[in-house]
């Protein structure tokens, strides 16, 4: 790899050890992965932040790296972790666990990392333009930032996309680079999903049946932003699909440059999604419905809003959002409208990286795919597959 | 008999130098619930190397494997003094990589020849992960 002085100087310690062991980590990937060189990156997105996932080892490897020096040198945020900060006792978190995970919010504090702790940073502070090199390491973000905002990022690791925080470079190659971006599937659909829940399907499908490819879907319609976010985050948790495209509609894709003829083709049907949603589905009855991952946006926050106001609901709800969008829609209501109805707008955290076996939480209705394909192994609990809206009316109706 | 000297060439992934004698895994390490940080112990069940301690030695095997948590764990090891001097792959993924880069453990890989057939469990081992060398001294 060729380094540039400076990256000469980081890597040989010369700016404290630290920048040396980020510098380090990122040469050893660019070496790995075949980089000629590092690129300048405008934000890291870290992930493996919760205690539940990187336990007493990562926690003591952040402490460290904090006391020695490691301080952001560009935008860098957070994941969600393993609780509300604020709130983790009403949403049953173990003080124990708490006490843990505050230390990891500490280490990052130190290291001038924002703490964020949503998986859409989109949606929130940091929000990255057309075209520009970013180290992400949140697979749903990563899918997110590439395919519909067209931002460059491989999908990173928790600490190299730290060491990028640390020296604000990646090395160059993946998709950063123009050759790599190109679709290598052409998708044909055989009709329209109508709802989330048919996109985290759809998305859900893509990622089991390719692999880590780059599909280029046709025939799709108008997906809001949301439908996107969904379809990415299945797409991401099934298999390891960190861009795709969309005909008409997703910024590469919109310039024309595919054609998608000569790719390996595939058609979808609603078929395939039904046999997802019967894989991956309970269909036993739960006390519990969870929504927000990804995080919900404030367009999402004022229908689940529209949905309960006025109402009494008979199972418990939990949103899950970013503070930033919390704040938002606290401003317009909906905070209110869903907590009056008995529901919680829980931030910081969601249903994968929280300890859902200590909240006393063993299933749930939900709409995404990605909590689905995680709740199982991560916590022992199943999740029972709706829409949003059917979510919603679920838990005011206390009925499957 | 004489001790005998070979010279593996291969890709420095993590530089630095480390020697110590070799253990050599058939089979690929997944260093979260697969290695002990604290006491330097494999503890993966059914795993060939079960029972025995990676502190010192140059680990030879084959590639991680399992949850990337794995390189906080190698990070670990080095924490409590438990670390293997180096560590050679046949081929290295990110998980191994990112553990010795932030441990400060030299790690080479895609050498001129199998390291699992060419390094013998007790052999002398001293590892160059600058220049990607792999120094052999068996008995």
């Amino acid at each position: 790899m060729e380094l540039t002085k400076e990256e000469e100087r980081i890597l040989a310690g010369e700016e404290g050890e630290a920048r040396q062991q980020a510098m380090r980590l990122l040469v050893a990937l660019g070496r790995i992965f075949g980089a000629k060189r590092m690129i300048r990156v405008r934000s890291a997105q870290i992930s493996g932040v919760s205690y539940r996932t990187i336990g007493d080892a990562g926690l003591e490897f952040l402490e460290d790296f904090a006391r020695a020096g490691a301080r952001a040198s560009i935008r860098a945020t957070l994941n969600p972790c393993g609780m509300d900060l604020r709130r983790w006792r009403r949403m049953g978190v173990p003080p124990e666990f708490a006490e843990k995970q505050l230390r990891i919010a500490r280490a990052f504090k130190r290291m001038g990392i924002e703490l964020t702790w949503t998986c859409t940073p989109y949606y929130a502070s940091n929000r990255p333009r057309f075209g520009q090199s970013l180290a992400w390491a949140e697979s749903s973000a990563v899918a997110f930032a590439n395919s519909v905002l067209g931002a460059r990022t491989n999908r990173e690791g928790g600490p190299a996309a730290l060491a990028s925080a640390v020296v604000g470079r990646t090395p160059l190659y993946g998709l950063h680079l123009d050759s790599e971006r190109e679709p290598t599937h052409s998708i044909r659909m055989g009709f329209k999903p109508s709802n989330d829940l048919e996109y985290n399907l759809l998305g859900y499908f893509l990622g089991k049946s390719l692999g880590s490819a780059i599909p280029l879907i046709s025939g799709l319609g108008r997906p809001g932003l949301d439908d996107l976010k969904y379809l990415g985050a299945s797409a991401a948790a099934s298999g390891g699909i960190a861009l795709f495209h969309v005909e008409g509609v997703t910024p590469e894709a919109k310039r024309g440059r595919f054609d998608g003829r000569g790719l390996e083709a595939l058609g979808i049907g609603e078929e395939d999604l039904v046999a997802v949603k019967d894989a991956l589905s309970s269909s036993r009855d739960f006390d519990w419905v969870l929504l927000g991952c990804p995080h919900l946006s404030l367009a999402e926050l004022g229908a689940i809003a529209g949905l309960v106001r006025g109402k009494r609901l008979r199972k418990r709800l939990i949103c899950f959002t970013s503070r930033a969008v919390r704040a938002e829609a606290s401003r317009r209501g909906y905070i209110r409208a869903i907590e009056r109805a008995g529901g919680l707008v829980a931030c910081d955290t969601c249903m994968v990286v929280s300890p859902l076996e200590a909240m006393g939480i063993d299933g749930a209705y939900t709409n995404s795919c990605k909590a689905a394909h995680y709740m199982p192994s991560l916590s022992g609990a199943e999740a029972a597959l709706r829409s949003l809206r059917d979510c919603v009316h679920v838990a005011i109706q206390a009925g499957p | 008999m004489s001790p005998s000297k070979r010279v593996l060439r291969g890709r420095g992934a993590v530089p630095g130098l480390g020697e110590g004698e070799a253990l050599v895994s058939p089979e690929p390490i997944s260093f979260l619930g697969g290695v002990d940080p604290r006491t330097g112990l494999v503890i993966e069940r059914g795993h060939p190397l079960k029972g025995l301690s990676v502190a010192g030695k140059v680990l030879v095997f084959p590639r991680g494997k399992g949850s990337t948590v794995g390189s906080y764990i190698i990070y670990g090891l080095k924490r409590y003094g438990k670390a293997p001097a180096a560590m050679v792959n046949v081929e290295t993924e990110p998980i191994i990589a990112t553990g010795c880069a932030l441990a400060g453990i030299p790690l080479v890989d895609r050498l001129d020849a199998d390291p699992l057939e060419a390094i013998k469990n007790g052999d002398k081992v001293r590892v160059d992960g600058d220049k990607g060398l792999v120094e052999i001294e068996s008995e």
